[in-house]
């Protein structure tokens, strides 16, 4: 894999600009759902925010927080993992160029 | 079928969605005398929005003329270059003609600056634009679409409009547009790079607002339904892949890996070389072409731009924002007809497809039919590239072997490839018919 020079997914969501919903994630999962259905590492690998990760115990992480709202996450999830909606009004990625 | 309904209502027409379609809607109905409003869930107009950014944009001079010199656009497109990567070459077919710099047909375009323009546009004109305010769901009364919701408030309207993109999550919470499959759906994942104007005029040889536009095919998606692009604004780059769901899922690819392949591409590199990261982000793309476009009306509800699926990926070309204001003028003539004899019935909106039918909106869909399908044909991802460049190796290579003609030269490329010389013949006529 060539490295990309502006910085990997974490450093370049730096450079964009959120309005954090601290109260409330837009995002949630069904733990369960998700280890029967195998769909962590498809969520890990589809969302090109990094999102997603795969911990140690075995869970699915998620940071909501980075989240730029292309939908492709639900579109994809197993039915009963996923449930996810737009974020609170005003809330979320602010796109400053797009 | 003639309802005739004269009910109390906040607004004649409530445009869910300042995108493109949403704002061109608004826009029109109110210069014509209608109480508009118009709700967007960003902070600002543009904020959630994010396209390659290549606007074919005649259709708006006659939205808003002088479109061209008012808008904030980035550079008028002069010089389109198709290009197909292997792993490490590239064959480009390079366009440029006066006649594109004479008569602007495309621009570049970001969404954040256009959108807010055009919603600025639409509040000069009389809509009245709520921002930061999520539309939560439709109000319907049995079939009838009477208002929307956001949060605890109800507003209500003879007409609502659905221009609120691609997952359209008010249709399909109303179970008005079922989830599209995987195929028809893509992810585009880009970052826009900063450089100087000077630097972006040397790399890509533009002069004073020229610019230029890259559709890459092949290696760039490693072998998953999709391509890239590379679109020149007038002091950054806007780069970045689209990748056809159904693919990326059995392919077990990873978005953000091809993203990244394609920006290091040796053939793309060079062109990023000393730039500064401005913005990385990803939206949905519809792909399903004709396919996609259903469930355009019902009664008291018009689903206008991606919303409704208007989408079209040509493989050379994708195109939403011209069919999106396309939508949004044939929508707003069909609302405007239905206001004034006050039926908002299903048959009553629906003079909305026909309008869309008699415009380029469902004549180019409707020509474009088969390229979602074309598409779908694997050997455009991968072996079309490499066969390709082995042609111009043999062409160029000059290391004192004998030369081959160049028919033989091919016909020697594509023994080597995994190709059938009656599979490039059959393709080439599905791409004479599709595209
Ligand atoms: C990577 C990529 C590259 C593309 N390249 C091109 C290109 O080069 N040329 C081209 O013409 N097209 C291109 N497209 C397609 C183009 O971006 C879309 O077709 C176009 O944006 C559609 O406009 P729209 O107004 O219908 O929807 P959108 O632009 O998506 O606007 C929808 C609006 O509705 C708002 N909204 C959504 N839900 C709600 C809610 N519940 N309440 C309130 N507001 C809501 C959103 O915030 C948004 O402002 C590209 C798309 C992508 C993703
Ligand atoms: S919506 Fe897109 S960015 Fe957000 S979590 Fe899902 S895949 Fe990732």
């Amino acid at each position: 894999m060539r490295k990309n020079p502006f910085g990997t997914v974490p450093e370049r969501l730096d450079k964009n600009r959120y309005e954090t919903d601290v109260e409330q994630s837009h995002i949630e999962i069904d733990q369960k759902a998700a280890a029967a259905t195998g769909a962590g590492p498809l969520l890990v690998r589809v969302c090109p925010a990094h999102v997603y990760s795969q911990q140690a115990d075995g869970t699915i992480g998620v940071l909501h927080a980075a989240c730029l709202e292309c939908g492709t996450c639900l579109a994809v999830a197993p039915p009963g993992v996923l449930k996810w909606h737009y974020p609170r009004s005003g809330m979320g990625i602010i796109f400053r160029e797009g | 079928m003639n309802d005739v309904v004269t009910r109390d209502v906040d607004f004649d027409v409530i445009v869910v969605g300042a995108g493109v379609a949403g704002c061109v809607t608004a826009y029109q109905l109110a210069t014509k005398g209608h109480s508009v409003m118009l709700v967007e869930r960003g902070q600002s107009p543009g904020s959630k929005n994010l396209s390659g950014g290549v606007f074919y944009s005649r259709i708006m001079e006659e939205v808003l003329p002088g479109f061209i010199d008012e808008a904030p656009i980035e550079r008028h497109i002069t010089r389109n270059c198709l290009s197909f990567l292997s792993e490490t070459s590239f064959v480009n077919v390079d366009y440029g003609d006066e006649r594109l710099s004479k008569s602007v047909t495309a621009v570049s375009v970001l969404r954040a600056r256009l959108d807010e323009w055009l919603a600025t546009k639409c509040e000069e004109a009389g809509v009245m634009l709520m921002s930061g305010v999520k539309v939560d769901s439709l109000v319907m009364e049995e079939e009838r679409i009477v208002g929307i919701r956001a949060g605890e408030d109800e507003l209500m309207a003879h007409v609502v409009v659905a221009a609120d993109g691609v997952n359209s999550f008010i249709c399909r919470d109303a179970g008005i547009r079922n989830k599209e499959p995987l195929k028809y759906l893509a992810v585009g994942v880009k970052s826009v790079i900063g450089l100087p104007r000077n630097v972006i005029e040397e790399r890509f040889n533009l002069t004073g607002d020229e610019g230029a536009a890259y559709a890459v095919v092949g290696d760039c998606t490693n072998g998953v339904g999709g391509g890239g692009f590379l679109y020149t604004n007038l002091e950054s780059l806007s780069i970045g892949v689209v990748l056809r769901l159904d693919d990326l899922v059995s392919k077990e690819e990873t978005s953000s890996e091809l993203h990244d392949r394609f920006l290091t591409h040796p053939a793309i590199e060079p062109f990023l070389r000393g730039g500064e990261l401005l913005e990385y982000g990803c939206h949905m793309v519809a792909e399903g072409g004709q396919a996609m476009v259903h469930d355009l009306t019902r009664p008291g509800l018009v689903v206008v731009g991606d919303a409704a699926g208007l989408t079209l990926n040509t493989g050379f070309t994708v195109r939403g924002m011209d069919l999106a204001a396309g939508s949004g003028v044939a929508a707003a003539k069909a609302i405007d007809a239905a206001l004034s004899k006050g039926d908002f019935s299903k048959a009553s909106l629906d003079a909305y497809c026909a309008e869309l039918d008699k415009i380029f909106v469902g004549k180019d869909m409707r020509t474009y039919a088969k390229a979602p399908h074309f598409l779908e044909n694997p050997r455009m991802y991968g072996a079309y590239g490499q066969l390709l460049s082995d042609v111009m190796y043999g062409v160029y290579n000059l290391d004192t072997t004998p030369r081959q003609r160049l028919v033989s030269g091919a016909l020697g490329a594509l023994k080597k490839s995994p190709l059938s010389l009656l599979q490039l013949v059959k393709d080439m006529y599905a791409a004479g018919r599709s595209l």
